[in-house]
């Protein structure tokens, strides 16, 4: 049984309709990445599955469950944790807060598991009393991640963690992502760069306007040259327009 | 010197505590709930009031039955949120500015309803100042409004930063969004926001009255006062909201000392327009305040 399946959704905001019918599956342990050109609707996916818009048609199930319009405080409680691309920490709040916010949720003790996360990333052990604003960019997102695995997810959305990072740091967060599925969280991303994503990826999607245009695995997508010509060779294009989508 | 600390520091001080403990509340309301709360005022004359008619009927000190007005003025201020605000969630700021706006008349005019407009002493007669160092001239309820507001701010320090709840609190003010998605129960949040809120201005309004005297519009005049020293704080900035209500309340005392010659400075009867000079003077230039708060 896949960990989440997103089944022909349809949905958007308002009377805005972004998703025409999209269907993405993400199987245990795998990394499922989302591209596609600007507007496609590749957050929107994601957003679709964390009941951030009303969808009108189709079903997303989470380990057989439906979970369709499930608002997102449900969502969490039932272990999908979702990482937005921007305002994705609490910058006032020391690391360790941010981390101890993340396991809110949870009744039980969380200290084991704080201790794991600072096993997975070293540097936030280091800077735990500091506040998580004054970070650099690839440690927020650390943060981040950190702050929603402490609830031990059976699934991680992350929308576009490398926007707006410079190449050194992109390099770093792919490395934390692999990290973090080594650990054996299942994930699923949206990337605008497609190429370095698709090569740690087990599986790929590529979404236009809003439905699927192709479909398989990191390596196929690569080398597929309509796939190639379409996105991967006007990267640089794409680029420029970062954090849209 | 030992004019300007009996009359004007001293003074100072137990104004600036109480427009502390006033600021604390507006500036958690305003950073989580996202809207400037003007019923804030009314929370404060209410928990003078509840105050009031405890002493009446127990005769004890006003500190004694503080903690139970505290607690009586929580009760109506959760209620009001259930009724009036809660509806209002999902708005935008400017219905809930409205809304409170019109929960500051309605509170007001209950007050005036139940205990008339008359102005009443909270603890009758006259008390002799203290006298330390044979210079020192402290009155014994200057004292109390100051140790109080000392606790009661320690305790709001401890709250927010070794409780789950109040970490919480926090996380919110920065990112309610966020909050949302991380989990995190923002009614839950709310609820102790309003707790804290009301708590501390029926505290704030309480040692007022204990100063002063009790009137129904004791809390209208704080407001702006207290709003000073919000934004003098930064919005949703708690350590914020007592450094600015210290600030102004300082200000406003010391505005009227004879700085130069022998006439007051500023004539005592425009101190008000100090705390109204300076929320100005902030909005113009440092909107943030001096914590960095927020800016709308």
């Amino acid at each position: 049984m896949p960990t989440l399946e997103l089944r022909d959704v349809v949905g958007g905001y308002g009377d805005t309709q972004i998703l025409h019918g999209v269907s993405i599956t993400v199987d245990p342990g795998e990394i499922v990445v989302i591209i596609g050109p600007n507007g496609a609707g590749k957050s929107t996916a994601i957003k679709a599955v964390f009941g951030l818009l009303k969808l009108t048609g189709g079903q997303v199930f989470l380990d057989g469950e439906d979970i369709t319009n499930m608002p997102p405080e449900q969502v969490v409680r039932h272990g999908v944790c979702y990482v937005p691309q921007t305002a994705n920490i609490f910058p006032s709040l020391s690391v360790e807060e941010n981390l101890e916010m993340g396991a809110f949720v949870r009744d039980d003790d969380f200290t084991p598991r704080l201790n794991e996360i600072y096993d997975l990333f070293p540097p936030l052990k280091e800077k735990r009393r500091q506040t998580a604003g004054t970070l650099s960019g690839g440690q927020r997102q650390m943060v981040a991640m950190g702050k929603a695995l402490m609830l031990e997810p059976r699934i991680l959305l992350l929308d576009e963690p490398t926007a707006g990072l410079s190449p050194k740091f992109r390099g770093e967060i792919f490395s934390i992502v692999k990290t973090v599925h080594a650990a054996g969280i299942p994930i699923l991303m949206v990337e605008q760069n497609a190429k370095q994503a698709l090569k740690i990826a087990d599986r790929g999607y590529v979404l236009v306007d809003g439905r699927n245009k192709f479909t398989g695995t990191g390596r196929e997508l690569l080398d597929d040259p309509d796939v190639a010509s379409m996105f991967l060779g006007g990267e640089a294009k794409d680029r420029a327009g970062d954090g849209t989508a | 010197m030992t004019d300007l600390i009996n009359f004007y520091l001293i003074p100072g001080l137990v104004l600036g505590s109480i427009y502390a403990l006033g600021a604390i509340g507006l500036t958690l309301t305003f950073g989580i709930l996202r809207f400037a709360n003007f019923a804030h005022g009314e929370t404060m004359t209410l928990g003078a009031y509840f105050a009031w008619s405890l002493v009446q009927l127990t005769g004890w000190h006003p500190i004694a039955v503080l903690p139970v007005a505290m607690g009586l003025t929580v009760l109506v201020v959760l209620g009001i949120d259930r009724g009036f605000y809660k509806p209002f969630r999902a708005s935008p700021t400017i219905m809930l500015v409205i809304a409170s706006f019109g929960m500051m008349l309605m509170v007001r005019s209950v007050v005036q309803f139940i205990w008339g407009v008359q102005v009443k002493a909270m603890v009758p007669g006259i008390q002799m100042p203290l006298v330390l160092f044979d210079w020192l001239r402290i009155s014994p309820k200057h004292i109390m409004i100051i140790a109080a507001a000392l606790v009661l701010m320690f305790s709001v320090h401890y709250l927010l930063t070794y409780t789950r709840i109040g970490k919480a609190m926090r996380a919110m003010s920065d990112s309610p969004e966020l909050a949302r998605l991380t989990g995190i129960d923002t009614e839950a949040v709310i609820r102790a926001t309003w707790i804290i809120g009301a708590a501390l201005a029926a505290a704030a309004g309480v040692l007022l009255a204990l100063d002063t005297h009790v009137q129904t519009m004791m809390g209208f005049k704080l407001l702006l006062p207290v709003f000073a020293a919000t934004i003098l704080g930064g919005i949703g900035r708690p350590y914020g909201a007592v450094a600015g209500g210290l600030v102004i309340g300082l200000a406003e005392e010391l505005s009227s000392y004879p700085w130069i010659g022998t006439e007051p400075l500023l004539n005592p009867g425009y101190k008000a327009g100090v705390a109204f000079a300076i929320m100005v003077a902030m909005l113009i230039w440092r909107p943030s305040g001096l914590f960095r708060g927020k800016v709308y």
